[in-house]
């Protein structure tokens, strides 16, 4: 009988909440406790930390003058949907982010709570509900600087209606940072064939080819919600060594960095570079006074 | 799932595929400490190294943020004035060395206290006349010969310019660590834990150990390492010279018992590192101090282990290297003659070699003789060092920009990768030339001469040198 009454409830979820589709939902559910272990199942994804989180920080560092190095993301306030585990939340929160992470399966929350809890900084910097997109839209219209979409968009159910979410949320000239595959026959071979059935790069099933995006999809969608794209950079994992790189050609995976127009419907006058480096080492030392 | 998982992690059998996630003995299952403060840093070591690496971090803009923490067994030494008197520890510094020191302002700290640098080496063998002179064409500075209570006292002062980043702990040894399960698993801490001779405890996402040879965080942390006594130990002593020189050449030569060395100290002072064998070296010690000096002088001097065999070996190899490249020899210049030596100033300690197998585990990092011991022939110990502080710096501030777990494997297996690469072949030349340069027998003597003058004479082997 509680089988059934959860049941119902899923289905009512679904109805009302269309950007999340319960069957992937049901693929994480297996591997919510196996988030942390950098050699598990998620190290891609862990090791693609490397690349996206100087590329979200660079890309709002050149977006801003007023920062300091060893607090870059101070005041500012990111929103991680689909969180996961927290994999992305927690780098932007040392970082110096508020970050608020979303995500609708509550096992992966509970890993999430639990990783950050033993750090006090992380602890406070960064909130983590349960949740869908569309269930804090209402209560939290523009009220983030950033949002953060990363290996989301491949698996939600209704892109059009995610999109238009984000950018309810989205402060006027906020960033949108999406991370995701493309749909293409290389995608096809690297990201499923290879990725899933041979390599066990990601967990068999991860994905479906049907629900890859490609880019210029992703553009038009945000074009016609308000949303301006000024990056978009091609993404490669090498398995041999565990890390990613950037590449030109979008043909498997990519990023995009998108910017809400502001108030007067005028989109960002803030060009941003294009080239985006892989690794920036920084400075070894520095005075500080 | 979490009952399954509880109980997985109290057998400790979640074995990553490099069993390097965690170190030490398995600790069973417990609730999370009540509050000890957290660190992201701590050092464990005050020496140069551990300070230092300390320094570094806590001036470092990415660490602006962090809480550092630096565990010293000893008290805080004052350093307000140097004592006219030189002392009888000094270290050789490299320019790389220099370099980092006047990245975070302590340079120039050591710069106004007392320092020698010297423009040329000169080393050479007691059973030939084989010599091989190192200077550098541009007229720089090779090096700097410091006492290390001048670099203790610089580093101490950048500390305490950084005190709002980095806590130094005085008169606090670790006792204990204890090492979390693994970089994921369930209710513990994912903290390393310390506990302190006192009683205090302390927590920190990443531990160095700049403990010394004998390091306490290796052991703990059971790392495999490769070491053996040397049947050496040096004895150091501050020298008057007989008459006020330039005296910015440093000397060394090699005797069948162990090398000698003059390292300047300023116009009319040198510091001596004699390593012999341990008889000697307590006779060196216990005898008068006119004895002493005669010593001194006889070994740098007498030509008493010549052979006519071995130099006519080495005369002839001279003239056929002259004859392929006429400016391949140089001109040999005499050492100064020591005059008197100063009172206490003598002492011996014991010579060994030592290297780890591993230099990190998940949240934990090994530098400097912690790492890796060396005979102090070449004058490399604290400059190797110096250069894993460079290394592990450069990684740790990258990974903070980037907002990484400090403790993480992935930087700090670049930092070993690294500096692994660096040291072990400088580490087994070292050793290679402390055995080859034990001995009288002809044919290594031999060897040892003609290779000795054959890379005097080839720039591109000295310049790498």
């Amino acid at each position: 009988q509680l089988s059934l009454f959860r049941l119902t409830l899923k289905r009512l979820f679904s109805t009302s909440h269309p950007s999340v589709d319960l069957k992937e939902m049901k693929k994480f559910q297996r591997l919510a406790h196996k988030w942390w272990d950098e050699e598990g199942e998620y190290s891609a994804l862990h090791s693609m930390n490397d690349i996206r989180v100087p590329f979200i920080r660079d890309t709002l560092l050149n977006m801003s003058s007023n920062y300091h190095l060893g607090n870059p993301l101070s005041g500012v306030k990111i929103l991680d949907v689909g969180c996961g585990g927290g994999l992305l939340s927690e780098p932007l929160g040392r970082l110096g982010a508020s970050v608020t992470g979303i995500d609708p399966l509550e096992d992966n929350i509970r890993t999430a709570d639990q990783h950050k809890s033993f750090d006090p900084v992380l602890a406070k910097r960064i909130q983590y509900k349960s949740s869908s997109l569309e269930e804090i839209v209402e209560e939290s219209m523009e009220t983030f600087d950033v949002i953060v979409a990363s290996e989301v968009v491949e698996h939600v159910a209704d892109l059009e209606m995610f999109i238009k979410c984000c950018s309810r949320v989205l402060k006027p000239e906020g960033s949108l940072f999406i991370t995701t595959i493309n749909k293409t026959q290389l995608s096809y071979v690297l990201g499923i064939v290879v990725a899933e059935k041979i390599m066990g790069i990601v967990p068999e099933g991860t994905h479906e080819w049907e629900k890859f995006v490609p880019p210029e999809e992703l553009e038009r969608l945000l074009e016609s919600n308000g949303l301006s794209v000024k990056t978009v950079n091609g993404m490669l994992y090498n398995p041999l060594s565990g890390s990613w790189s950037w590449m030109e050609s979008t043909s498997v995976n990519y990023a995009m960095h998108a910017v809400k127009s502001g108030l007067q419907g005028q989109s960002s006058p803030t060009d941003v570079p294009s080239e985006v480096e892989s690794e920036q080492p920084s400075a070894t030392a520095g005075t500080t006074t | 799932t979490s009952a399954v998982m509880a109980a997985v992690c109290g057998r400790g059998l979640l074995a990553p595929l490099s069993g390097r996630l965690w170190a030490g003995p398995r600790v069973p299952l417990r609730s999370v400490a009540a509050a000890a403060p957290l660190y992201d840093v701590v050092v464990s070591g005050g020496g140069m190294v551990g300070s230092a690496m300390a320094a570094v971090l806590g001036h470092d803009i990415h660490f602006h943020d962090k809480k550092i923490a630096l565990l010293e067994a000893g008290p805080r030494k004052e350093y307000d004035r140097m004592p006219d008197s030189y002392s009888n520890r000094v270290s050789s510094i490299s320019p790389g060395s220099a370099t980092l020191l006047s990245s975070f302002g302590a340079w120039d700290h050591v710069c106004s206290l007392r320092l020698k640098p010297f423009r040329r080496m000169q080393v050479w063998d007691a059973c030939s006349e084989a010599m091989i002179v190192f200077e550098k064409d541009d007229l720089d500075d090779m090096g700097y010969i410091v006492e290390n209570d001048v670099i203790m006292s610089a580093l101490t002062k950048q500390l305490d310019a950084v005190a709002d980043r980095v806590e130094v702990f005085y008169r606090s040894r670790a006792v204990g660590y204890t090492w979390p399960l693994s970089s994921y698993s369930c209710d513990t801490s994912p903290w390393v834990q310390i506990e302190l001779a006192d009683g205090r405890r302390l927590q920190t996402k990443l531990l160095i150990g700049a403990d010394g040879h004998n390091s306490v965080v290796r052991k703990e942390a059971e790392i495999k390492n490769i070491e053996h006594q040397y049947d050496q130990s040096a004895v150091v002593a501050t020298l008057h010279l007989s008459e006020a020189t330039d005296n910015n050449v440093a000397w060394q030569r090699f005797l069948p018992t162990g090398p000698i060395a003059l390292l300047p100290l300023s116009d009319t002072v040198s510091s001596l590192v004699w390593s012999t064998s341990h008889e000697h070296a307590s006779e060196l010690l216990t005898m008068d101090e006119e004895s002493f000096v005669d010593s001194i002088n006889s070994a740098f001097w007498s030509n008493i282990n010549h052979s006519d065999f071995i130099d006519t070996a080495g005369a002839m190899f001279r003239s056929a290297v002259s004859l392929l490249k006429p400016s391949g020899t140089a001109v040999r210049q005499l050492p100064p003659s020591i005059a008197k030596v100063d009172p206490d100033s003598r002492a011996m300690f014991p010579l060994g070699m030592g290297h780890a197998t591993e230099y990190v585990r998940h949240r934990v990092a090994l530098i400097g003789d912690a790492a890796h011991r060396v005979h102090p022939l070449a004058g490399q110990g604290v400059n190797l060092g110096f250069g894993d502080i460079a290394c592990l710096a450069h990684h740790l501030s990258a990974a903070a920009f980037n907002g990484s777990d400090l403790g993480s494997l992935k930087h700090l297996l670049k930092f070993e990768t690294e500096r692994q690469r660096h040291n072990v072949s400088l580490i087994a030349a070292i050793d290679v030339l402390k055995k080859l340069y034990s001995t009288r027998l002809a044919p290594l003597v031999l060897l040892r001469t003609w290779g000795l003058q054959a890379t005097n004479a080839l720039p591109p082997v000295k310049v790498r040198i």
